[in-house]
């Protein structure tokens, strides 16, 4: 009797043994381990676009400060952080790079739509997560035929829909002049406004005009969209040309109502070369708290970031809002690796990747970061904001979702 | 004697073909892709070499070929299901009469103005590709994914499998071979004696009956030809083209490999291609705040310390040894 009870001991501890380690159970893929999570990025650190490269430093930075801290889970995050000139070529290279020779769990925040178009299939072929792409194109939504494909800022064609809803509601008569960039970019942005607009796009859109992204200048179409006889003007355009037509449309005395796009949202490389006086009153939508702007400079969330900037990065920036794009997204990825916990597969960071509900310090109140096993689209939310001369200033409700 | 060095040229020939064929193997598959690039640009700076080099054409332009030849294999496997390998000769005979084409009104311009009329069509190919009516065939501005090549056999060497890189990587060797012979040939006859007096004396040359217009306009078809089906390779290797790939930066960095290799020098062409596939990863691992700046330097210094590209310096130094030796 004794002699049974001991055996029933024993097959019971032995049995508890085993759920214990079934529980605590470490799963790894390549990339992996008990020590670090190996996280591979690639930005155009040189060519064209190389004023993004501050995107892939802050998220080194701001991975830095996750480490001194401690680590994910105990893990220290090991940043592969590589330029691919944004050459398409380029970012196949840099893309199998990353993972067959440094065999990084995922590819973090690679930047630009040709770019990562490029390296879409590959890396749904291979089943490592793409994610947080620092694109907004519609097309990184696609769980469907792109599993391992994730977006984050909110696509183009989402924010335009929020300018159409705008203008609808104050201005449904108006007749809408375009300028957009002709590519992609231009075109998902259109193709939004459009939708946005529904039925009433046909008639109220009175001018389209586009420009290459290697044009010197876009005087000549501004001038044929004020004679068009608009009252609005819809500014699909990069930093430069956005800093050019603002200027322009001053000079030769046009004042529509004047949408700009987020994408050129920025006093620094913007308003400021644009002519402060002559971007009063445009209207842009944000989701990020843009460091130039007094309201957000103070509390918590402003004294962390500042604190990060200056012991991180000290020669950066404090007025790119790169640096708080970065530092976000950095802290989205951060989220993601905790939820996985020791589970650290790539078939398990897209599941917690698409299982996000939270909010983050530098976006906007009310802006919040939201996926499911069927949407794909992180932030979708957005504010309108108007200029005063100095900096945006926020009005209206959140819109979105 | 002389037998004795034909002996060890041969014994160095069948090293380098057999180290040629195990290198694959050795390597991951990610570095194959690399030296596969390697390849594609030194068919290319070969094809620019041609014209330039050999010829004194200068051209600013190649780019542009190289992208019509990515496009002519991409739209044929991606629309209309050609197999990969059918796609060179088009590629090529496309871009030699395209080539052939730019070549004959080029005839007026001569040297730096020639420079600039490639230079707009280096300009111009990324929009042109980008053209609303061509969409359907071009992808436009989202370009065309096109599938990887598999090997037709499998094969296991050094317990590696021949992977599609692997089985490319043999691909784009004979074929760069097969493009490296043929130069040879042409431009070591009489062809090549007459590119050369065309380049330095064009009035002696059509005193001695070199029919001017015609040998100009075909050595820049031929050199179109060339860099198209080097393109045309890239595409297969790379599997996606897009306008964004064929910037005015390509011309720029074909130009850079053929002087960083050598003008006028066939092997040359080889060192320009691991120029411009390497010393950007270089660059971009000593520093992420200015690859460009650094790049630009190592450019200088291979400039200072090898004024007449890799091949001239070779040849320097092998005189030297020589010199030396006997001396």
């Amino acid at each position: 009797m004794k002699r049974r009870s001991i055996s029933i001991a024993v097959a019971s501890l032995v049995s508890l043994a085993f759920a214990g380690t079934a529980l605590a159970q470490k799963k790894y893929d390549p990339g992996a381990s008990d020590k670090e999570i190996l996280v591979g990025n690639i930005n155009p650190y040189s060519g064209p676009a190389s004023a993004y490269g501050s995107i892939g430093k802050s998220i080194g930075a701001y991975f830095e400060k996750v480490n001194a801290d401690g680590g994910v889970n105990g893990r220290k995050i090991k940043y592969i952080s590589l330029d691919d000139g944004y050459n398409p070529a380029k970012t196949v290279e840099q893309a199998r790079k990353l993972v067959e020779q440094e065999e990084v769990l995922l590819v973090f925040q690679p930047l630009g739509t040709p770019p990562n178009s490029a390296i879409h299939k590959y890396m749904n072929d291979r089943k490592v997560p793409h994610l947080f792409v620092a694109t907004g194109a519609t097309k990184w939504g696609d769980p469907k035929n792109f599993p391992w494909t994730m977006g984050w800022q909110p696509n183009y064609q989402s924010e335009s829909k929020i300018f159409a809803a705008h203008i609808l509601e104050t201005k449904p008569n108006a007749k809408i002049a375009i300028l957009y960039q002709n590519d992609d970019y231009g075109k998902d942005y259109l193709k939004g406004f459009e939708d946005g607009l529904g039925d009433k796009a046909k008639s109220m859109i009175v001018s389209k005009l586009t420009y290459e992204v290697t044009d010197p200048t876009v005087d000549s179409q501004m001038v044929s969209l004020k004679a068009s006889g608009a009252d609005t003007f819809f500014n699909i355009t990069t930093p430069k040309f956005a800093a050019q037509s603002i200027k322009k449309a001053a000079e030769i005395g046009w004042k529509p109502a004047h949408y700009l796009n987020s994408v050129s949202a920025s006093v620094g490389t913007v308003m400021t070369p644009a002519g402060l006086e002559n971007g009063v009153g445009i209207f842009t939508a944000s989701y990020l708290k843009d460091p130039t702007d007094p309201q957000w400079q103070k509390g918590k969330e402003w004294d962390d970031w500042l604190a990060w900037m200056k012991k991180y990065q000290p020669s950066a920036d404090l007025k790119d809002v790169n640096n708080v794009y970065g530092y976000t997204v950095a802290q989205g990825l951060v989220q993601v690796l905790k939820q996985a916990g020791d589970n650290l597969t790539r078939a398990n960071i897209m599941k917690e990747a698409a299982n996000l509900d939270m909010t983050l310090p530098m976006l906007l109140p009310g802006v919040n970061v939201k996926t499911t096993a069927d949407d794909f689209y992180p932030i979708e939310r957005e504010q309108l904001a108007k200029f005063d001369g100095k900096t945006w200033v926020l009005f209206g409700k959140v819109y979105g979702r | 004697m002389k037998t004795l060095d034909r002996k060890w040229i041969w014994f160095w020939a069948a090293l380098l073909l057999v180290g040629l064929c195990v290198l694959p193997f050795l390597v991951k598959n990610y570095r194959v892709f690399q030296f596969n690039l390697v390849l594609v640009y030194a068919v290319a700076i070969l094809g620019l070499n041609i014209l330039t080099g050999f010829n004194g054409q200068f051209s600013l332009g190649h780019g542009a070929f190289y992208a019509f030849g990515a496009y002519t294999a991409a739209i044929l496997m991606a629309k209309f299901g050609v197999p990969y390998w059918a796609t060179l000769p088009v590629a090529f005979v496309v871009c030699f009469v395209f080539g052939f084409l730019v070549g004959f009104p080029a005839l007026r311009l001569a040297g730096h103005f020639l420079a600039l009329a490639t230079f707009a069509l280096a300009l111009a190919v990324p929009q042109l590709l980008k053209y609303k009516k061509i969409e359907g065939l071009t992808g436009g501005v989202q370009g065309l994914v096109l599938d990887k090549p598999m090997p037709p056999f499998e094969f296991r060497f050094l317990d590696q499998p021949l992977s599609s890189d692997r089985w490319l990587y043999f691909f784009t060797l004979m074929v760069a071979a097969l493009m490296f012979l043929l130069a040879w040939n042409l431009l070591r006859g009489r062809v090549g004696r007459a590119l050369v007096a065309i380049r330095d004396h064009p009035i002696a040359a059509t005193a001695m009956g070199i029919n001017l217009p015609v040998f100009k306009s075909l050595t820049f078809g031929t050199s179109a030809g060339f860099t198209g089906l080097a393109g045309a390779m890239g595409a297969i290797v790379v599997a996606y083209v897009s306008p964004d790939s064929f910037t005015v930066q390509l011309s720029i960095f074909l130009l850079v490999g053929l002087v960083v290799g050598g003008l006028a020098s066939i092997p040359g062409a080889i060192f320009g291609g691991i120029f411009i596939q390497y010393v950007p990863n270089i660059a971009d691992e000593l520093s992420k705040s200015a690859p460009a700046a650094i790049y630009g330097v190592l450019l200088i210094a291979m400039m200072y310390l090898m004024p007449s590209g890799v091949m001239g310096g070779l040849n320097q130094l092998w005189a030297r040894l020589r010199a030396k030796c006997t001396g």
